[in-house]
């Protein structure tokens, strides 16, 4: 009886503040270790439904880290280990019956330097559909592709070259392409770790008013360099410092009223 | 007052004479290794380029049915082995009228081939109407007699001294004055096995031995190889034993090929009782030899694949055998297969191991299959340039030529699909 009650909680999905959107993505005493290094230490925050939350912080605080817990890219390091408990819509992702195919499927992710694969734009785009069998037939994928350059706001540029190769795009064209490619599987979250960060503010621009539009259905987290874009485009900020989560909160308060002085440091531009 | 003089001073004046001098002591390097291959290409092609001809004779030839099939059964293995020598001695007499003596007869005899016998067997037999017909046909000389006609023997030496004698070289000339003898392209040496006689063998039988083996080799090397590089890259943790397998690999590229030669020949012949002398063992020692070369390259260009392909592909939902497979072993494929084709000419021109199992036997038929016995080019180059016969001198060139051309075609391949394959990330 009490196993089952245990599990009724489990899996439901737990809702924080009947004001605010429900939890999607939660962390609560995460540690994350490189060998015996601890980067990560004891964090504990809540990412909100169609919410764009930021995660910023100076270089090695972990920010990125904490990011890759959340689709378990971290994986892939041998000498990582996480511990603590990150749950996705309530589930525990670190158990071992969640499989981690599906979790990233889940939970997509766009990366720092845009790595389109060498192949065609379309290839690209399809991939993820294809290893997931979303299209049952050749039209079905089509319209998966399509679809998803449009939500990356990418359709009209390459609509009529998609057979080209996703490597022969500009650099903020290629960033959408990877974001597209990450719509396509259909996913719920979407990490983004530094998307713009080596892009010129035009495309920057571009890629931010795609993610205010992308807010509606998806649940966005980012790590951002930038204080402007974190302040522009987020809801709620996290503010990281040598591996701890010092601040978390709306990102008015925290860019406005920060609690502690060394927040205030950062987001004025004094150390950092 | 700053200095703002952009004029050469003694130090810069220094460093740009250092600057030209490296250049040159580069460019000097270069010409002189590039002055050592033109030597060796010169030098082998100088030698062998002349077995690319061959001496024939022609002679009329009489197919005396008395002789051949007496019973006219016109049995084919008959006709094979039936006794052509005489037809040969009375066209060569009927030539030269003015040889009487019996010894003579003997030593005029010899200027043709002892291959001449059987090029006659093969035609009968192909067409048993020759019979009973007479036919004026061109017949391989002797290797003496064809020397002579490279001008490979020096007249000026004594006769004594000398294998071909004053009378045959006088009969040789009566016939380049009438044009009965000349040099015809020597298909022979492409289209045969190895033999005694320097004017019959050829290098078929080795480049197909060749084949085989490497054919074998690349069967079992190139998926092992491909595999452990694979794994060891991709799927296994870093640990104290991946590390000991890292080292042992590349300790084992690094042993004498002899010894693989050794370990063959005492587990697969001796253990495991395969036929020796085959391109089936060859080939699976070639294969241990090269498997470490194609593991090392192969974990090179996996490595070179940036790590931002994989991590697109796990973030996608790929597991890590599509990523694998979908991604890093296409995009590192052009490297692999790049060393691969340079492990696979590495194997091509051993010859030490296959010495210990035995491909170094006298074969004169071509191999049809992997476990027929066969030797292979360097061992046939071992082989001839071994042999006491000075027609040897210019097939030893001639083989080493060809064995070359195949090294040089496998490496243009190994360009052209480095280049064919390669992508841009």
């Amino acid at each position: 009886m009490g196993s089952m009650i245990k599990i009724l909680n489990e899996t439901a999905i737990p809702v924080t503040n009947p004001i605010e959107k429900p939890c999607i993505l939660s962390a609560k005493n995460v540690d994350v270790f490189y060998g015996n290094k601890l980067a990560i230490n004891d964090v504990s925050f809540d990412i909100m439904e169609n919410q764009i939350t930021a995660l910023i912080g100076p270089s090695g605080c972990g920010k990125s880290s904490v990011l890759r817990c959340f689709n378990r890219m971290n994986d892939m390091i041998d000498a990582c280990k996480v511990t603590g408990d990150i749950r996705f819509a309530g589930q525990n992702i670190y158990d071992p019956k969640v499989d981690v195919v599906a979790l990233r499927a889940r939970i997509g992710m766009v990366f720092q330097k845009a790595n389109p694969f060498p192949k065609s734009i379309f290839e690209n785009v399809a991939y993820g559909p294809r290893i997931h069998g979303l299209a049952k037939s050749k039209g079905d994928l089509e319209e998966i592709v399509i679809s998803a350059l449009k939500k990356a706001g990418l359709y009209d540029e390459v609509a009529n070259r998609l057979d080209e190769s996703g490597t022969g795009l500009s650099g903020g064209q290629q960033q959408r392409l990877c974001i597209a490619r990450a719509l396509a599987v259909d996913p719920q979250v979407i990490l983004m770790d530094e998307p713009c960060s080596s892009l010129d503010p035009i495309a920057t621009a571009v890629i931010e008013d795609l993610m205010e539009s992308m807010k509606e259905n998806y649940t966005i987290v980012i790590v951002t360099h930038s204080m402007q874009q974190a302040s522009r485009i987020s809801q709620k900020t996290a503010f990281f410092h040598l591996g701890d989560l010092v601040e978390f909160g709306d990102t008015e308060t925290i860019f406005t009223n920060p609690e502690y002085e060394i927040t205030q440091n950062y987001i004025s531009g004094r150390i950092g | 007052m700053p200095d703002y003089a952009l004029n050469t001073s003694e130090n810069t004046r220094r460093r740009h004479i250092k600057e030209v001098r490296f250049q040159w002591v580069g460019r000097i390097a270069i010409l002189i290794s590039l002055g050592f291959l033109a030597l060796m290409f010169i030098a082998i092609s100088v030698r062998g380029y002349s077995v690319f001809e061959q001496t024939h004779i022609q002679l009329d030839i009489f197919f005396d049915e008395a002789h051949l099939d007496p019973s006219g059964a016109r049995d084919p293995e008959m006709l094979l082995i039936a006794d052509y020598k005489p037809l040969l001695t009375t066209a060569l007499q009927r030539r030269f009228r003015e040889v009487q003596e019996r010894r003579e007869k003997r030593r005029l005899y010899k200027i043709l081939s002892r291959g001449a016998v059987f090029a006659l067997g093969e035609m009968v037999q192909k067409n048993p109407n020759l019979i009973g017909t007479s036919q004026r046909l061109w017949l391989p000389a002797s290797a003496e007699v064809d020397l002579y006609m490279k001008g490979k023997v020096d007249v000026s030496l004594e006769e004594e001294l000398r294998r071909l004698k004053n009378k045959e070289i006088n009969w040789v000339n009566q016939l380049k004055a009438q044009g009965q003898i000349k040099k015809k392209f020597n298909t022979r040496f492409f289209t045969k096995g190895d033999s005694r006689e320097p004017e019959l063998s050829g290098i078929l039988g080795a480049v197909i031995g060749s084949a085989f083996s490497l054919l074998v080799c690349f069967t079992i090397a190139f998926p092992l190889g491909l595999l452990t590089a694979i794994y060891l890259e991709d799927f296994a943790k870093k640990t104290l034993l991946t590390d000991l397998i890292e080292i042992n690999i590349n300790n084992l590229a690094a042993v004498p090929s002899i010894v693989f030669g050794l370990l063959g020949l005492s587990i697969f012949l001796g253990v495991f009782h395969l036929p020796r002398s085959t391109p089936l063992v060859g080939g699976m020692v070639l294969a241990l030899m090269t498997l470490p070369t194609i593991i090392i390259a192969a974990r090179a260009s996996l490595r070179s694949v940036p790590n931002t392909i994989r991590e697109a592909a796990l973030g996608l939902g790929a597991s890590k055998v599509q990523t694998t497979f979908h991604h890093t072993v296409p995009l590192a494929m052009p490297g692999i297969l790049t060393g691969t084709i340079l492990g696979m000419a590495g194997a091509l021109g051993e010859t030490a191991p296959l010495l210990m199992i035995g491909m170094v036997a006298f074969i004169v038929d071509v191999p049809q299959g992997i476990t027929d016995v066969a030797t292979s080019l360097p061992v046939q180059i071992f082989l001839w340039a071994d042999s006491p016969e000075k027609g040897f001198v210019e097939r030893t060139a001639a083989a080493i030529m060809v064995l070359l051309s195949f090294l040089v075609l496998m490496n243009l391949l190994a360009v052209f699909l480095r280049k064919k394959l390669q992508r841009q990330w």
